[in-house]
């Protein structure tokens, strides 16, 4: 089996994850995790270098920052089946005591979780003080991090923005996932974002475009994006992703962003997402 | 003639710049973080010595609590900078999710707190800080007397392991303690008394200290006791002092509601209930003044002490 087949299975087994734990506690978020899936089994598995254990300072290894938390349960899964955590504690996500808090959280120490989000608008900022912390350690690697569209309203992006391309942070890669919905339509409807890719690019980025729902295509663009690092500009992203990828009745709606299936959509969805290296 | 005398005044916010700059050459890991403020928070200094190490955020007060937040997951001791309004207010959810949910190592310093902050007027007097910092798990909050206690305490906060919220100001005031190391935590008994104690932070322990004076001449015994640690609180220095005197007046430059003296009359309440009287400013916004004039407008005066003594051990029958 190609290394690309693989990853392949391995987002579709995530993606049953992520239904399986939304519908097993009835709450949470499956659309943007399943629009997510490509690119954190991309970044997890092939493109960034990290260790485990899991160490907080990210010293000496590149680092992730989730910004839109609300993809948690994509992110947990990856997560375990990265094997920062036992794959079984998947079906504890948002229970009384669990470590997989509703919205990520460091207080519990779950593994690969350095700050909690939530709360939009916050991750780019702290990806861009790692990231200097870097560049003052002199650590080569580079500072990942991942917000939505709909978080791009939220103002202090936007400072960041600013920042991040005046103080000339270039070891800094951002992705937003653009699957064009937000909680109360879509995201052209609610607040449009105009030309996203040429503000970033007044703001002084470096941009690149790219089809979030394709491996390979995502693989590309982050080592595309690792060799333009390092020239004075930060990098940012544009993902197309479709929300809700892989379950044909969740694609595409921003009905899908926070809902949990039925007994009868759980069905529905595992019937159209294939068991490949096991469910936990 | 008050128990403590001073020969110079200077602002608590130069304690402050003074105390980073000694940090910046101790310890590497200390980063500065500044709001476009650099001068009114004295870290030019620090700037000019680490350069490497301080990064000019501009008007972005929210990116910059973020930006710390990233630093520190990194391992660094950033130290923000900025007014006290724009360190909470402005940035609470910040401050609340990235740093003290997250149990980032930040260090939030914010000078021209209060209303001594003068002629600028209430958007930039921060009355309400004490109190929402003190709201937030994790959250430790320093409020320092006097120029040499503020620069102890900001070497002593990069110590700690976790966020601070450090509260100073920003006109010329007297100092009067040593230059003795802070102790995170620990009450500053500064005068023995037997009749009420009084429980001052930040500016307004030299009112205490004018206070005590004019009862003394009145024949009143007051104690009093510098809390510049809000949050842990010494309960224990609280209870001893209270057992003794039966009576207290809190003395702060913040908003009654949600500030020292609420936290200490929670401690009464629990353990020891006694009078209590409160001087602060009594759910209003301020307004533009000198410090000193408005202070006695907003009953923050040394006779305001003095008088809410009085009532305080009336009420002990």
């Amino acid at each position: 089996m190609s290394d690309l087949s693989k990853l392949n299975n391995l987002a579709t087994q995530i993606r049953r994850d992520i239904v399986r734990m939304v519908h097993g506690v009835q709450s949470g978020h499956p659309g943007g995790s399943l629009g997510c899936t490509d690119y954190l089994v991309a970044l997890y598995f092939n493109v960034m270098k990290y260790s485990n254990p899991f160490k907080m300072t990210g010293k000496g290894e590149d680092m992730f920052f989730l910004s839109n938390g609300h993809i948690s349960p994509g992110w947990y899964a990856t997560l375990a089946r990265a094997g920062f955590f036992e794959l079984n504690e998947l079906s504890t996500f948002r229970e009384i005591n669990t470590r997989l808090q509703g919205h990520p959280a460091t207080e519990e120490n779950l593994p690969g979780v350095r700050v909690a989000s939530g709360s939009l608008g916050q991750g780019l900022s702290v990806a861009c003080g790692a990231a200097l912390a870097k560049k003052i350690d002199g650590d080569p690697h580079h500072v990942f991090v991942l917000m939505g569209d709909g978080e791009q309203e939220e103002g202090q992006v936007w400072e960041a923005a600013m920042f991040a391309a005046h103080h000339k942070i270039d070891n800094l890669i951002a992705t937003i996932d653009y699957n064009g919905q937000q909680i109360d339509g879509p995201v052209d409807e609610v607040m449009s974002l105009g030309d996203l890719a040429g503000k970033y690019e007044s703001f002084g980025w470096d941009v690149l475009s790219c089809n979030g729902n394709n491996i390979q295509e995502i693989i590309d663009k982050l080592n595309i994006a690792k060799d333009r690092s390092g020239q004075g500009k930060p990098i940012v992203i544009c993902m197309k992703t479709e929300m809700g990828k892989g379950v044909d009745f969740m694609e595409g709606s921003h009905k899908w962003h926070g809902i949990p299936p039925s007994d009868e959509d759980l069905e529905n969805a595992l019937n159209q997402l294939e068991e490949t290296i096991g469910d936990y | 003639m008050t128990k403590f005398t001073f020969t110079e005044k200077k602002d608590t916010r130069s304690g402050f710049g003074d105390g980073l700059y000694e940090l910046g050459k101790s310890n590497s890991n200390v980063v500065g973080l500044c709001a476009d403020l650099i001068g009114s928070l004295k870290m030019g200094a620090f700037q000019k010595e680490f350069p490497d190490r301080f990064f000019q955020v501009g008007i972005a007060e929210a990116n910059m609590m973020g930006i710390a937040a990233g630093l520190a997951t990194a391992g660094k001791i950033p130290f923000t900078g900025t007014f006290a309004n724009f360190s909470t207010g402005r940035v609470y959810d910040q401050l609340r999710q990235s740093i003290a949910y997250s149990e980032k190592n930040v260090k939030v310093c914010a000078s021209h707190a209060g209303l001594t902050l003068g002629e600028d007027g209430a958007t930039h007097q921060m009355l309400e800080d004490i109190g929402m910092t003190k709201m937030l798990p994790n959250f430790t909050v320093v409020v320092p007397c006097d120029y040499n206690q503020t620069k102890a305490a900001t070497i002593a906060i990069a110590d700690h392991v976790g966020p601070v919220y450090l509260r100073f100001g920003r006109p010329k005031w007297p100092i009067f303690t040593n230059d003795e190391p802070f102790v995170i935590g620990k009450a500053q008994h500064l005068i023995e008394g037997t009749d009420v104690t009084i429980f001052a932070t930040g500016h307004m322990v030299w009112k205490a200290i004018e206070a005590e004076a004019r009862l003394a001449d009145e024949g009143i015994s007051a104690e009093v006791i510098n809390l510049h640690t809000i949050k842990p609180l010494d309960n224990d220095a609280i209870l001893r002092s209270v057992s003794k005197t039966g009576c207290v007046v809190t003395a702060e430059e913040h908003q009654v509601h949600g500030g020292m003296g609420e936290s200490v009359a929670q401690v009464l309440v629990r353990n020891h209930p006694v009078p209590q009287e409160f001087v602060a400013v009594n759910d209003e916004f301020g307004e533009s003044g000198k410090p000193e004039e408005l202070l006695d407008k907003y009953g923050l005066g040394t006779q305001d002490i003095v008088n809410a003594a009085k009532k305080s051990i009336q009420r002990k029958g």
